[in-house]
Parts: structure tokens; C-alpha cells; sequence
């Protein structure tokens, strides 16, 4: 807690030495490396017709989450969010290690409020047939309502769960704000570690992009990507995204920490920036990115992920910033993952973080020709954020 | 190492400016006329039909209006009251054009019921209405202010606008502890040097239906309905309960090197934060207390005190009876025998529990406790509870040298907060 770093030292170095995918394409590295490999992409374009979805590929819950008790008391994003947190936990050598997880700080970036449809749908419908009383919404709330569907609803108990089943405790932290809350959960990770407030932590998110709720709340500004699944930087006559299933954590540490207890860097987290332009004039977006660039410190030839939703205008405004970038790889994470909000970001940093350690960079998958073919071992990677409707962020991964 | 840092040579972290809106009022001085007064703010629901409910009142905030309801609207109407009162007491920067970063605590945000009605209605079907129906009319552009308006990120964007705060606005819940994180994280951005001035908010307009009912099926909310006033009785034997309330709270942090330079009111300082999760259970604290006395440590550590510094207590003290239970075990465990000694008290017995802005609200409280140099009563104390010794300063205001007070936070999820504030440097 108290911190006794001298004021004017170097920023401790932060490395990536846990990563935890869940996601449309399986779980853990090896299922990941392999279908980026193969091009694979899951999606179902008739569960939620007119609407694209990459659900989740099956997962073992039991593998990470052992109680069924556990596991009745969330829903499906927060068993995702702590599957994939586990799957993080044990990449980092740190499961069960009661000393590491009791002073491991946790930042996870959250939505939430998971509904039950069919409370909802029984109320409107007994609303509609003029039924309603005053007390009608009470009556169906309190005799329909589960107990525990609001503990599955809250945005913290993510984190909450994360704690019961793992034992992460040093801290809790919850962010909120769709694909800008991944983002800052790393930056301020990051901050604490580099400033030596912080010496381990565990930072991600997760999502259910399998929810007619949250097309709903996309559907009311037309976001929601329909009839025809095209990659994300094909989508100018057809825009928005396909919500996708995923959870994606990361463990973050000091080098001296993971030295200290011998543990091996997958990469290294140098540096993560964000901004919030307000987005009212066109240029807006292209700008704040060019401006996160030249902040982040990263070579001209570095490598980018970036988590581009398919949505307008935000997506031509990045396309116009990776002008700029044209002869480095590029991959697109909403072509491959559907768009999963808050888990974007750290996505793409898991990734990043997968393919430095493996040495390559994965296969482009795009029919536009802004993706490009590139050989040889990528030293840099650049992830970037720019949400659907606010909030750009930008993340530099290096090669230890 | 100059003033300007504390014993560790981090920068010392004052308040330049504070607002706070509850369930009493608007505003400080309303609020701490009333709160040294004893009164309480909770009255009947009047918002909405309560029939069948067993809790029909809460500390609702219902002198701002909001039509058509939605507890985000008034979350964000009370966010924006209480910085527009917090910045101009700071004096800071420019109207639209606060000098640092923003951190929001609100309430997890969701389409709420008033929202589902109109789109039912819109789809002009009388059965079978479902989520495919509801979809099926919200796209086209009729509603695509409730896009706007239930994103979790919307308020923090809106105040991020209004305000002119720099950078990626954060929205954060750590539950009831959510205030209190919201100013760790403002502390923690300026020690590390990377802001001289940070806005820290918390807000919560809940009290709808759903959440009362949500609330009410956990078993966690008084039923002690009439009279409503009486209802909070934290520490009290016949606890029975808390009492879900509306309010936020805004804090103007500074370096105090960078208040100084401009010249500004410093008004308290936060010499330290702490925090510990849980992980016992979902809703309880672990029976042994490990966690709370842990966080309290953590934030005696950070601000470099020993208990015996620390002559006031803020109370978490919801009126649970499981809280209360614990926050004695808690605090017993760090400061032994002085805790029979030391002023607890609980300004939830007036205001009801803010949830979200709770941590900022009693922040703010804590900092006029330190000023006026009087200390809130915990009100509705008439049934001792032997269980729980303190001194919880029962129902009526005492003067008293308060010079460093720890505010306390523990909520759902396993969240524990503490905030340590005192009058000058420690």
C-alpha cells in the first residue's frame, strides 16, 4: 500500500505473464492459435435472425468454476468472465497461490443487467392486454423475480465472483462504460504497477453477446450487424457489428515480481492511453487515434490489432487513421470475434500478447485488402479501441 | 521532500471543493443544518404504486424533476447538481473546462420499465409481446435516445461534456463502496503525478420498483414503514434493515502544491485509502471480519496513522443487522478497547443509504464534521444493542476536536473501501 518508490525514478516494467480466452473460437492458446491459423469463424446468423451472434464455443464450466453452486448463482456472462479469469490465473502459475491472489489486484471491466426474458415478456404481455393496475408490475416482479438474478445482474459481481471461486482479493475494482471501460482497466493496471503502487494484477472482462436484451439496446441506433455476416472492413453498405461471446483476461505484472517468483513474460505491456473525443464534428475519432499514436511510443512498422466494430462513422474514421499504417498487418478482431464491448480491448491484448510469444503474427481475414500478409516475428504490436459510440484507447505490447 | 509530500514523498492529495445532494436537500449547508439537527430524510414513496410491496419508503430525491422517469436521468441530474456546486467552491479552471479527469461511481445501468412500456405500445400488439417483438420496433430511429441514454458509459459522458474534464471519463461500481473508490482513484492519479486536479463523483437515483423489489427479495431493506422517519436505526438492537436512498457527492481533489499555487480554500485532506475484497460470499462479509480489518489497516497503513490517531469515526452502518454486527468486529479487532471510546456514528440513520454515492456522500460529510468540528448523531438509537459497545453519538449532534476521521464503505461482491480525511497533513 505505501508506497516508497523515490519520486523521480524510470517506470517499473510491466510484463503480460498470464492470458485467459474464452471466446466463439474455443478456449485457452492453443484452440486460438490454431482457428486464427485456419481463418475459422463461428457465427450463427439464425438463433437470433435477422441478427449475427458469434456464440460462445462450448466450455467445460467445471474445469474452472468446480461448485455447481457457484456456478447456479451467475449468469452466463459472469460464468464466462470467471472461467476465462481462471484459464488466466493458471497460464500466469498463480492458481491457488494463496499468497499472490490475497495481495493480487483485480480491475475488470463490466456490463451487466442480464434480464429474464420471459419475466419481462409475461408483464408487457399482461400490460397489453389491459390488465394493468397499479400494483400489476409489483405483483409479477415479486412472485417472478429470482432472488439471485439480481446478484447475476450486478456489475461487480464479476469481480465478486472472480473473488469466491479464485480467491483474488487484494483489491476489487469495477469498470463500466462499454468498450472504454477495457481500455482503462489496463491503463490504470498499468499505471499502478509502473508507478509502484501495484506489483500484480489481474485485469479482463466478459460478455454475452447471445442476449436479445443487449441487441435491443443496440437495435435502437441500428447497430446490429443483419441478414449477411461480412468481414468488419467490408460492411460500408451493411455497417454495424455482430455481438460476440467472450471472456478474455490477463495477468500483469512487475518484472521484479515475476523474477522474483520465476516466472516467464509472454510480453510485455509498455504502455495503454485513451481518450474520449466528443465525436461531434466529422475527423474526431481519426484525430484522437493519430493522437494516442504519438503518445504510445511504438516503431512505425509495429503490428496492429485493433477491435473496430464494423459501426459508422467510427469505422471509416479508424480506417482513415490506418491510411497511415497501410504496409504494416493489421487484423481486425470484430471480423474474427464479433464485437464483445468492454472484453474488446483486453481481447486484443491477449491476442497481441499470444502472437508475440508465438513468434508470428496470425493470418489476415479480410476480402478489402487493408489486412496484408506479413511474415517474420512481430516485436511490436499496437491494440487498438475506438468504441461503437465514445471512447478510443490504445495499448503498446512488446517482445520481452 | 518539501510540504508539498507526505512521509512516503508522494504529493499530498486536499479538497478544494465539495457538493452533496440527499434525500435532506440540496446542497452542504442545507444538508448539514439538517443532518446536525437529527432529521431524517426518509419519507413514503410517492414515485410509484408500492402495493404489495413490504417497504414502501426510501430517502427518494424528489425536488428534481424527472419526466419521464429513469433512475439514470435523476443519477445524472444529481451528478451534474452536486459538481456544479463542488466546482464552484473550487473556483478551478473555467465554466466547461475542468482541469483533470473524471471518476464517476453510478449505479449499473439498464433499459428500464417506463422505456419497455412505450416500446410494447409502439408494437401495437396487445399479446405475444416478446423480446423479438420489442426488437422488431426499436431499430428505424424512433429511439435512439435510449441508446444514448442506457449505456453504462452515458452519464459519465455526459458529465465529461458538461464539465470539460480531461481524458477517458471513468464509470465505476465497487457496490456501496463505489464513492469511496471513486476518490481512491483520484488520489492514486494525482500521487502518481499524472493529474494536479481530479473531479470525483457519485451518484445514484435507484429508488424504482424493480430495485426495491430486487432489494427487498435479498431481505436486505427495513420494513419498519411507519413512521418512515424511524426506520434506519443502525447499531440499534431493533435494527431491522437499510433503507435504500437517493443522493451524490462531488469532490474537487488537488495536489496540495497545485492548490496552493492557485491560491485555493483548502477545505480537507485524503491522507489515505484502502481497500481489500472478500471472498466469503456474495452478499455477507467473512464471518471472522479478516477483510474488513484488513481494508481498515490498509488505509491507516496508507495514510501512515495508528488507530489511536484516528478520533472520529463514519460508520459504513447500513442498519443491517448483519453489518452493523461486523463493522463492530471490524473495528474492535483494529482499534481494541478505544473502540467502546471513539465516536462512531452512522449518517445513514438520516439520509438512508445512498448505495453508489454513498462513499462520496459521507466523504463530504466527514470533511463538514471536520470543519464545524461537530460530529452527526446516529439517529433512531433508543434499543442499545449490548452486541455492539460504541459510541455511535446516539441522536443528538455533539461538538467535539475531531482532527482525522476514517470513513468506511463495505458493500455486495466482497467491497471494502475506507478513506482516511483529516483538517491538515498529516
Amino acid at each position: 500500500m505505501a508506497e516508497t518508490r523515490p519520486m523521480t525514478s524510470e517506470p517499473v516494467e510491466a510484463w503480460i505473464t498470464g492470458i485467459g480466452l474464452a471466446t466463439s473460437l474455443g478456449e485457452g492458446p492453443d484452440a486460438h492459435w490454431d482457428a486464427l491459423n485456419n481463418k475459422r469463424i463461428n457465427v450463427d446468423e439464425t438463433g437470433f435472425a435477422p441478427n449475427i451472434v458469434h456464440p460462445l464455443a462450448p466450455v467445460s464450466y467445471d474445469a474452472q468454476i468446480p461448485k455447481k453452486g457457484d456456478q447456479r448463482q451467475m449468469e452466463a456472462w459472469q460464468r464466462i468472465g470467471t472461467y476465462a479469469a481462471g484459464l488466466a490465473l493458471d497460464s500466469a502459475g498463480v492458481k491457488g497461490n494463496k499468497d499472490i491472489l490475497s495481495r493480487m489486484d483485480m480491475i475488470v471491466a463490466a456490463g451487466g443487467g442480464e434480464r429474464d426474458l420471459a419475466v419481462d415478456s409475461g408483464i408487457l404481455n399482461s400490460d397489453g392486454y389491459g390488465a394493468a393496475t397499479p400494483g400489476l408490475l409489483n405483483e409479477k416482479l415479486l412472485n417472478d423475480l429470482r432472488p439471485t438474478l439480481f446478484l447475476a445482474q450486478l456489475s461487480n459481481l464479476l469481480a465478486g465472483n472472480i473473488a469466491i471461486v479464485h480467491g483474488v482479493t487484494g483489491s476489487s475494482r469495477t469498470f463500466m462504460g462499454e468498450e472504454a471501460a477495457g481500455v482503462d482497466a489496463a491503463r490504470i493496471a498499468l499505471a499502478r504497477i509502473a508507478d509502484g503502487q501495484s506489483d500484480i494484477a489481474l485485469i479482463g472482462a466478459a460478455h454475452n453477446g447471445e442476449r436479445k436484451d443487449l441487441l435491443l439496446l443496440y437495435e435502437f441506433d441500428d447497430f446490429n450487424l443483419k441478414n449477411k455476416f461480412e468481414t468488419v472492413w467490408a460492411r460500408e453498405a451493411n455497417s454495424g457489428f455482430a455481438l460476440g461471446s467472450a471472456g478474455a483476461f490477463l495477468v500483469i505484472e512487475s518484472r521484479a515480481h515475476a523474477e522474483a517468483r520465476g516466472a516467464k513474460p509472454l510480453a510485455r505491456l509498455k504502455s495503454v492511453v485513451a481518450d474520449h473525443a466528443r465525436r461531434k464534428t466529422p475527423g474526431e475519432v481519426t484525430a484522437s487515434l493519430q493522437g494516442l499514436w504519438s503518445k504510445l511510443g511504438a516503431k512505425s512498422d509495429a503490428a496492429i490489432i485493433t477491435g473496430a466494430t464494423g459501426a459508422e462513422p467510427v469505422t471509416s474514421e479508424e480506417r482513415a487513421f490506418l491510411k497511415d499504417h497501410a504496409d504494416v498487418a493489421i487484423r481486425g478482431t470484430g471480423t474474427l470475434f464479433g464485437h464483445t464491448l468492454e472484453t474488446q480491448f483486453p481481447l486484443g491484448l491477449g491476442l497481441a500478447a499470444l502472437a508475440i510469444s508465438r513468434g508470428a503474427m496470425f493470418p489476415p481475414n479480410d476480402s478489402t485488402g487493408l489486412e496484408i500478409e506479413k511474415s517474420g516475428k512481430p516485436t511490436q504490436i499496437v491494440v487498438i479501441g475506438a468504441g461503437h459510440w465514445r471512447g478510443e484507447g490504445m495499448a503498446l505490447v512488446e517482445a520481452v | 521532500m518539501t510540504a508539498t509530500r507526505d512521509k512516503f514523498g508522494r504529493p499530498i492529495v486536499v479538497v478544494t471543493g465539495m457538493g452533496v445532494a440527499t434525500s435532506l436537500g440540496a446542497g452542504k449547508e442545507d444538508n448539514w443544518a439538517k443532518l446536525t439537527a437529527g432529521e431524517s430524510g426518509i419519507r413514503t414513496i410517492t414515485r410509484f404504486p408500492t402495493d404489495g410491496m413490504k417497504t414502501t419508503m426510501a430517502g427518494t430525491i424528489d425536488f428534481v424533476p424527472v419526466e419521464p422517469f429513469s433512475s439514470t436521468d435523476l443519477s445524472e441530474k444529481l451528478g451534474e447538481l452536486v459538481t456544479e456546486e463542488a466546482i464552484a467552491q473550487a473556483n478551478i479552471g473555467s465554466k466547461g473546462d475542468f482541469p483533470g479527469p473524471l471518476f464517476l461511481a453510478v449505479a449499473p445501468v439498464e433499459v428500464e420499465w417506463p422505456q419497455r412500456q412505450v416500446l410494447a405500445k409502439a408494437a401495437g400488439a396487445n399479446s405475444d409481446i416478446n423480446y423479438d417483438t420489442l426488437l422488431r420496433v426499436a431499430g428505424g430511429g424512433k429511439f435512439v435516445q435510449y441508446h444514448r441514454r442506457f449505456l453504462f458509459g452515458s452519464v459519465a459522458d455526459h458529465l465529461a461534456d458538461t464539465f470539460g474534464t480531461k481524458g477517458s471519463p471513468i464509470s465505476l461500481s465497487t457496490a456501496c463502496a463505489s464513492g469511496a473508490t471513486a476518490i481512491q482513484l483520484g488520489v492514486e492519479a494525482i500521487r502518481r503525478g499524472e493529474a494536479d486536479a481530479a473531479l470525483c463523483v457519485a451518484t445514484d437515483g435507484s429508488v424504482n420498483p424493480e430495485a426495491l423489489i430486487r432489494f427487498s427479495l435479498l431481505s436486505a431493506l427495513s420494513t419498519h414503514n411507519d413512521p418512515p422517519q424511524k426506520a434506519v436505526r443502525p447499531f440499534a438492537k431493533n435494527r431491522d434493515g437499510f433503507v435504500m436512498a437517493e443522493g451524490a457527492g462531488a469532490l474537487v481533489l488537488e495536489s496540495l502544491e497545485a492548490a496552493t499555487a492557485r491560491g485555493a480554500k483548502i477545505l480537507g485532506i485524503v491522507a489515505g485509502c484502502g481497500e481489500l475484497a472478500d471472498s466469503f460470499h456474495r452478499t455477507r462479509s467473512s464471518p471472522d471480519g479478516k477483510p474488513i480489518i484488513g481494508c481498515v489497516n490498509n488505509a491507516l497503513v496508507d495514510a501512515g496513522l495508528t488507530s489511536d490517531q484516528i478520533d472520529y469515526i463514519n460508520a459504513h452502518g447500513t442498519g443491517t443487522p448483519e453489518n452493523d454486527k461486523m463493522e463492530y468486529l471490524g473495528i474492535s479487532s483494529v482499534f481494541g478497547e478505544r473502540a467502546k471510546e471513539i465516536p462512531v456514528s452512522s449518517n445513514k440513520s438520516m439520509v438512508g443509504h445512498t448505495l453508489s454515492a454513498a462513499g462520496a456522500v459521507e466523504a463530504v460529510f466527514s470533511l463538514l464534521t471536520l470543519e464545524h468540528q461537530r460530529i452527526p448523531p446516529t439517529i433512531n438509537y433508543d434499543v442499545p444493542d449490548p452486541a455492539i459497545p460504541f459510541d455511535v453519538v446516539p441522536n443528538t449532534a455533539r461538538d467535539a476536536r475531531v482532527t482525522a476521521v476514517m470513513s468506511n464503505s463495505f458493500g455486495f461482491g466482497g467491497q471494502n473501501a475506507s478513506l482516511i480525511l483529516t483538517g491538515e497533513p498529516v
